[in-house]
């Protein structure tokens, strides 16, 4: 098991080597020249030969690559600048709210989403089951911005029982901590829980046909064990691969519900790095981001383990 | 001896027999067609507006802003006074244009990468692992930081649209490939001397193109919603165009005011999409009957 957890993580290193080679490459590969962008609509000739100069855009390609990739390495992602400060610093500075907003969202969708997939799956062409794939669509097919407002209108406007935006930290204040991240939560959750409940129910219906799922009826199991001891462990390696694969959503979507609701994170960053063509700032995000999916991914792969006892590493 | 060469049936009667599939299928799937008809009408409308003799979408009048619906404004006025029906009804023109040429452009490359690297072993190694590295920077942050760093134009944003979606297009039809690659009319092919090209096009690519047609409706569908999410955050379709994603983003500050300024938009496009999707799913049922009733 060592070994092989050894084994993947050095797979993931020429994964990352290139994606850090495409993140260079988005600025160097722009048709716009990265110093003109920087300084503006305004500047003047000289001032932009400055920036190039300051930026080391006048060495050649790979020698840049070469500088760029160095500090990397020693977790060096370079300066904003719009602030002039460490891009890690920004960073570290906004990773709470991102990170607690993701984690309530999983919590939330998870919780909700594989139930739902069961019991859709278990009575399956019914007016539930109906009802459970007509909402899913309707998940997949409405913009997260649009959920959160209409959240935003219902939840905090009409009823008053959240707050409207804005973010408080689970140190400061459990409570406001609760009432500040449960819309955003279930904004951001709604893509997901329509992709988990999907993927759930097609694969508990591929299960429910076995033969030992007749074989635990047959011998009078009550149904929940059946669904959930039988069929829906067996079914649990490919939903929680859709489960990480559809991360991917989930930092998309960040990005937006943290501008609808004014939460200070990594997607608020993104969102005004976008805005000042902030491109040091804009690499470091993506590269965080992508670091954290693939060795999200990777776990999600080794916690097949739990689901099946035949999978070794 | 005589002659024996076997001989396509004439292109028109081909034509004939596939539209008569099309038409069965549709029949048979009323969800399909309902997802089509919605579809065919969203298109209708952001294409006919120009020509409904609809106040202009840009037309300022600042004495009538942030106006709730009524009778000469069916949805209302924005921050500038400009009438938010017909600035909706054009919006929709972006939003087609975007996700037909993502669908189109993403399964073309898609398909030609893939059939390639499935049947090549060689290519194969060193380009998935491009695709792999391609694809574990989530998609939305790598449009988010072309567009930004490229410059806002509607080809930039169909673009780098695009480029995040070809790896989950070629592993799609490597897929096929790699499975047919060991068929036996496939390796009676080869024994026979047929040439590699005429393979992949006669005998592979056929079989590619049912799953492609369902992956290319949810391609799609996603690249809608990405065009606002995209415009939304400030790295879309340049703000002078009247794009569903820009409505929103302009309402963002008045949502109190004017909630008709997010939600009309809201839902035209969610409407759009849930019609490409319900299509798609269509599809998928009669076009693979083993997927049927799963994902």
């Amino acid at each position: 098991m060592i070994a092989y957890i050894i084994r993947r993580l050095l797979a993931t290193i020429p994964i990352m080597a290139l994606v850090a080679v495409f993140v260079f490459m988005l600025l160097h590969l722009s048709p716009t020249d990265p110093a003109l962008i920087i300084a503006g609509d305004f500047a003047t000739p000289e001032q932009v030969d400055e920036i190039r100069r300051q930026l080391g855009l006048t060495a050649p390609l790979y020698q840049q690559f070469l500088h760029w990739a160095g500090n990397l390495l020693q977790g060096d992602l370079g300066k904003s600048i719009y602030s002039g400060l460490p891009v890690t610093t920004l960073i570290g500075q906004r990773v709470e709210p991102t990170l607690m907003l993701t984690l309530c969202t999983m919590f939330i969708a998870i919780t909700l989403a594989i139930p739902l997939g069961v019991i859709a799956a278990w009575k399956v062409g019914t007016w539930i089951d109906r009802t459970v794939m007509t909402l899913a669509v309707f998940g997949f097919s409405v913009p997260v911005f649009v959920i959160g407002y209409l959240l935003i209108l219902g939840g905090s406007r009409k009823l008053g029982w959240f707050p409207v935006q804005g973010y408080t930290s689970i140190l400061d204040d459990f409570g406001g901590f609760v009432s500040h991240i449960t819309l955003p939560a279930l904004a951001l959750g709604a893509v997901y829980m329509a992709l988990i409940a999907r993927m759930t129910r097609a694969t508990m219906l591929e299960v429910l046909n076995e033969d030992y799922v007749r074989t635990a009826y047959a011998k009078g199991l009550a149904t929940r064990k059946v669904l959930v001891k039988h069929a829906l462990k067996n079914a649990m390696v490919p939903i929680s691969t859709t489960i990480g694969l559809g991360v991917a959503l989930l930092i998309g979507g960040v990005v937006v519900t943290e501008t609808v609701f004014a939460i200070p994170g990594l997607g608020r960053l993104t969102v005004d790095a976008v805005l000042r063509t902030d491109y040091p700032v804009i690499q470091g995000v993506i590269l965080v981001f992508s670091l954290t999916y693939v060795l999200l991914n990777l776990l999600v792969d080794l916690s097949y383990v739990l689901f099946d006892p035949r999978i070794r590493y | 001896m005589n002659d024996t060469t076997i001989k396509d049936p004439p292109l028109s009667a081909r034509l004939r027999h596939r539209a008569g599939v099309v038409v069965d299928s549709l029949q048979r799937n009323p969800t399909m067609l309902f997802g089509l008809s919605v579809l065919l009408v969203m298109a209708f409308m952001s294409f006919i507006a120009p020509f409904l003799g609809l106040p202009s979408p840009m037309e300022q009048a600042p004495r009538n802003r942030l106006q709730p619906p009524s009778g000469e404004a069916f949805f209302g006025t924005d921050m500038y006074g400009r009438d938010l029906f017909s600035r909706v009804l054009h919006g929709g023109q972006v939003s087609m244009v975007v996700g037909l040429s993502v669908a189109t452009l993403a399964t073309a490359f898609g398909l030609a990468i893939g059939l390639v690297t499935g049947f090549m072993r060689r290519v194969d190694a060193i380009l998935m692992r491009f695709m792999d590295a391609l694809m574990s920077i989530p998609s939305i942050l790598l449009a988010i930081a072309l567009v930004s760093l490229w410059g806002s134009s509607v080809q930039n944003v169909i673009l780098a649209l695009t480029i995040p979606e070809i790896p989950r297009v070629v592993r799609l039809v490597r897929s096929v490939v790699l499975m047919l690659r060991d068929q036996l009319y496939v390796q009676a092919a080869i024994a026979a001397g047929t040439s590699t090209p005429r393979i992949l096009i006669r005998h592979i690519l056929p079989n590619t193109i049912p799953p492609l047609i369902v992956q290319a409706t949810y391609i799609c569908a996603q690249a809608v919603i990405f065009e606002a999410y995209l415009s939304f955050v400030g790295a879309g379709t340049p703000p002078e165009i009247p794009s569903w994603g820009n409505i929103m983003a302009e309402g963002r500050m008045f949502f109190f005011q004017t909630p008709s300024i997010i939600l009309y938009p809201g839902a035209f496009l969610a409407i759009t999409v849930f019609a490409i999707n319900t299509f798609g799913d269509g599809l998928r049922d009669s076009l693979d009957p083993r997927m049927q009733r799963s994902v």
